[in-house]
């Protein structure tokens, strides 16, 4: 037991002590939680958008005259077909577009109630729901004022429809994504790279002409890493419900467990890299494109799984960080219990298995 | 074997010397790591530079070769200033070190393509001496196999022959021998007298000091200076030693700095 | 020591054996040639046993071999007794291992990696001082530094430290002085000789022929083959000619002179001189190399019969034996 925990001093000397991988550990979950919680939520302002009314309504042409008079948009009315619409989308001429039927004031008066049609881009699914929070405030307003004149009260219903992402991801839902992605780099990547480097170095030969049980280097390896992950994990949550302000709905104790569960299934996956590869460079290659990727791709907190082709929806299933995102989110953001995660939870346990399995059965107690 | 030296082209200060050094010193913060060295060394001449590690060898032979200037003193190589010249210096050296000095993932022929195309041997000129070179080096078989597959031996011959292929005038060899079994070593030795009878200069570092015995003179360098430099005889003669081994251990252990 | 019925098939008594090896045989790639060829060696109790070859000869794979690291092909071997296969546990804490690399943590200093390595090995480097302290007390002003930071012989005295932290019976050293000064490869050298009179058995390769003579006995070993196994004056006593160290002005030409003369058997420089044999021949052998010598117009020649070296012996075995082949014989 001394020798174990001799060596995972070591291995916190050898983390403490290069800069990368503190960079790596302190610098990428801040950065990240920054990044996906600043920058691509920035404030809207001056967001192009076109205003078709083809019959000229005079009450839609007091609508767009308001809309005019923000600083949120740059208001075109142009006459286009939904053809031509799609493509001022398609090209990012716009980001938005309202259409007003032919008889908008007509059914204002007549049927004190009308609707507007009001597409906006989902592929940027923040810039969408600020857009639609906008346009619902100022209809809000512009009814208010018209109620009070000679119009009875009536109603403006804007239908709104998000082009290319229907669901519309919103922006909270980064966090669990950067939780994935960040426990994913530091247990697989970290972990496989300090075990190869061992290999690299030379120093496995002494290790393993040691009485230590080569077993137990492993188990050495994956403590250090287990606990700084739980560290980061801790850090992303207090940043995230402190600073980002995305509610913590659910148990924290079945998150922590949840988190623990798919830490140890990222240990395992960088074990086996490590145990497979010898060299540092490969290690960290495959770790990076072999998890990284898929965990970018395949989780849904990016592209929307459902909108991908099937094949690429059967292969999410095998990326774990798609379950541990799955039931982050609905532990997290939806407060839903042990009932709602139970699936993706042994998805991550048989995921565990199966990979320690390969590990301790590959394992060399010898140089090869 | 044909190694095709000549030179017609001499270089411009030709005062008979090849290396030229006076003083030449170089510092790193307050830290003298060269200290005003002078020597020089004539054409064809085998010339050892032997030294601990840490006496100052390598930043030597860095300064020499173009790499690094001097922080004050003078030097020149091939009749070329290591302030004002080092590019030139580069075009008329050759250089050769154990740590690398070829492609393991070319064949040799690539090999030599590559390392002529540098010194901007004319292509032409390139695929004529390759044939020629691979032939007296006997490497016709493996000439378009990888040169991973070679023994150690016939890489280190391969390497010193493309260090010779621009011609040049001086090569330097960083322990070009280490690792090497003693008959390959005699070798490659063989070969480096060969190149040195016909006019190159050798500038060579070793760790065996039976090689020590080989060349023309020897300098020792111990704590950045130079400690000895004289025939191996004389200086087997002048410190009462039957080895070079001998005389380099009873130099270098009087080194104040041994650790970097 | 455990009892194992199949030392009977092993002549040498593990007792005072402590290393056995028995026609050892490992090729790592089908088709290429074999790393070791049916290598036998044995080293005794106390005894300091050199393994003297060029790089690429088999040294590190015949160490990985007996500190249990790699799987022989064929051939069997045992360290105090234990076999390298199956009792390899044993082995593992029982020899001290330092292998050819610098495989020292280079991020942690000189005495975080001695801890270490002590704690590996079940120990602590209070209880085994006595043992590493001349060693010790070299590196203990840089205890603070870096391992990375030392210099080539500071590293080496400091991986001898962590290879002895847990008191072996058996040192296996893998070219412990290769690239170092010669300066520190003597202090290196005699540390090993203390080591020696404490009783521990020591192997330790070396590229480096001058140093078989500082071991007790020594194996030559090229292109995974042993060329001979014998002490030191022995294998130089068995030189099977008469060697002639011949030297005139012109050291070059006399060599290409020499070389090109039928009575001349072999010829190498070993610094300043040649070293000859002839073949049969009648008559003073040195008064034929003089007249030689100055039919060929050369200048200040001297003659001497000498006695050969272990590089003389190496070279002889390495040349007539029928089974090496990849040296070449160019130019």
């Amino acid at each position: 037991m001394k020798q174990l925990l001799v060596f995972i001093r070591k291995e916190f000397y050898h983390v403490f002590r290069d800069r990368r991988t503190l960079l790596i550990l302190f610098g990428l979950p801040l950065v990240q939680i920054l990044l996906f919680g600043y920058a691509l939520t920035s404030e809207v302002k001056n967001v192009d958008l076109v205003v078709i009314n083809t019959s000229g309504d005079l009450l839609a042409q007091q609508l767009t005259a308001r809309l005019q008079a923000s600083a949120l948009f740059n208001v075109q009315e142009k006459q286009l077909s939904p053809t031509e619409i799609e493509n001022e989308f398609k090209k990012g001429h716009i980001k938005a577009a309202l259409i007003f039927p032919s008889g908008f004031s007509n059914d204002l008066i007549k049927i004190q109630r009308a609707g507007f049609q009001v597409l906006t881009d989902g592929s940027e699914p923040n810039i969408s729901k600020t857009i639609t929070r906008y346009l619902s405030t100022i209809v809000q307003d512009f009814r208010q004022e018209h109620s009070t004149a000679a119009l009875a009260p009536f109603t403006i219903v804007p239908e709104l429809r998000m082009l290319y992402n229907e669901e519309g991801n919103g922006s909270i839902n980064f966090v669990p994504g950067v939780l994935a992605l960040i426990l994913m780099i530091v247990c697989t990547a970290l972990t496989s790279v300090a075990v190869v480097r061992e290999k690299e170095t030379g120093t496995m030969e002494i290790l393993l002409v040691s009485p230590f049980r080569p077993a137990m280097v492993l188990v050495a390896k994956a403590v250090p890493f287990l606990l700084l992950s739980l560290a980061n994990f801790s850090v992303i949550l207090l940043l995230a419900v402190y600073v980002l302000n995305v509610p913590l709905a659910g148990s924290l104790l079945l998150l922590f467990v949840i988190t623990l569960l798919f830490i140890a299934t990222s240990l395992s996956f960088g074990l086996l890299i490590s145990n497979a590869t010898s060299s540092q460079q490969v290690a960290l290659l495959i770790s990076m494109m072999g998890l990284m990727l898929p965990t970018i791709i395949f989780t849904g907190f990016i592209f929307p799984l459902e909108n991908m082709p099937l094949p690429f929806q059967w292969i999410s299933n095998l990326v774990p960080a798609k379950w541990y995102y799955s039931a982050v989110k609905s532990v997290m953001l939806k407060g839903l219990g042990l009932a709602y995660v139970w699936k993706e939870m042994s998805v991550l346990c048989l995921m565990t298995i199966l990979l320690l399995t390969i590990t301790v059965k590959r394992f060399q107690i010898r140089l090869t | 074997m044909e190694l095709l030296i000549n030179h017609k082209s001499a270089s411009p200060a030709d005062n008979n010397a090849v290396i030229e050094c006076r003083d030449l010193t170089k510092k790193f913060g307050n830290f003298l790591a060269v200290d005003r060295i002078s020597f020089s060394v004539k054409p064809g001449e085998i010339f050892g530079f032997l030294g601990a590690n840490g006496a100052g060898k390598t930043t030597a032979m860095r300064m020499l070769c173009g790499l690094s200037y001097p922080s004050s003193g003078h030097a020149t190589v091939a009749g070329f200033d290591v302030y004002r010249q080092q590019e030139k210096i580069k075009r008329h050296i050759g250089y050769m070190s154990q740590k690398f000095s070829l492609y393991d993932d070319l064949t040799p022929l690539e090999n030599i393509q590559f390392f002529g195309g540098i010194y901007g041997v004319p292509a032409r000129v390139i695929k004529e001496r390759s044939r020629e070179l691979v032939r007296s080096l006997g490497l016709e078989k493996e000439a378009t196999k990888l040169v991973s597959g070679l023994p150690l031996g016939w890489k280190q011959k391969l390497a010193f022959a493309i260090a010779l292929f621009h011609q040049p005038r001086i090569v330097f060899l960083d322990e070009p021998t280490g690792g090497v079994d003693p008959v390959t070593r005699r070798q490659f030795w063989d070969m480096i007298y060969e190149a040195a009878e016909k006019g190159v200069t050798i500038f060579v570092t070793t760790h065996y000091m039976d090689e020590a015995a080989y060349c023309n003179r020897v300098t020792i360098m111990v704590d950045g200076k130079i400690e000895a430099l004289d025939t191996p005889a004389s200086l087997m003669q002048q410190f009462a030693c039957d080895n070079m081994d001998e005389v380099f251990y009873r130099l270098a252990r009087t080194a104040r700095r041994k650790d970097p | 020591m455990k009892k194992n019925n199949l030392y009977t098939s092993l002549s040498p008594d593990p007792g005072d054996t402590p290393i056995i090896a028995e026609h050892i045989s490992k090729s790592y790639n089908k088709g290429t040639a074999p790393a070791l060829s049916n290598v036998s060696l044995t080293v005794k109790k106390g005894e300091l046993f050199g393994l003297i070859g060029p790089d690429g000869a088999g040294k590190t794979t015949l160490f990985r071999i007996l500190t249990t690291l790699l799987l022989a092909d064929s051939g069997q071997a045992r360290i105090s007794g234990y076999d390298v296969v199956k009792d390899f546990k044993q082995i593992r804490s029982t020899v001290g291992y330092m292998p050819g690399k610098f495989s020292l943590y280079q991020d942690l200093t000189v005495q975080e990696n001695l801890t270490f390595f002590a704690a590996l090995f079940g120990t602590e480097v209070a209880t085994q001082y006595e043992l590493i302290r001349d060693i010790y007390d070299q590196i203990e002003p840089f205890k603070n530094r870096r391992a990375g930071k030392l210099s080539g012989g500071m590293k080496q005295k400091l991986a001898l430290c962590c290879a002895l932290i847990h008191k072996p019976s058996v040192l296996f050293l893998d070219e412990p002085t290769t690239g170092v000064d010669v300066v520190s490869r003597r202090e290196f050298w005699e540390m090993l000789q203390k080591l020696k009179r404490q009783g521990i058995t020591i192997l330790v390769s070396t590229p480096y022929m001058e140093e078989a003579v500082l071991c007790d006995r020594i194996a030559l070993i090229q292109n995974g083959q042993l060329l001979n196994i014998d002490t030191p004056s022995q294998i130089t006593g068995t030189f099977p000619a008469a060697l002639y160290a011949v030297k005139a002005a012109s050291i070059y030409t006399l060599l290409k002179d020499l070389r090109s003369w039928n009575q001349v058997e072999s010829c190498y420089a070993f610094g300043e001189w040649l070293h000859v044999t002839l073949r049969q021949h009648t008559g003073d052998a040195r008064a034929l190399i003089r007249e030689y010598a100055a039919a060929k117009a050369h200048q200040q020649v001297t003659v001497q019969l000498i006695a050969p070296t272990i590089e003389d012996s190496f070279i002889r075995l390495a040349t007539t034996n029928p089974l090496q082949h990849g040296t070449p014989n160019q130019p």
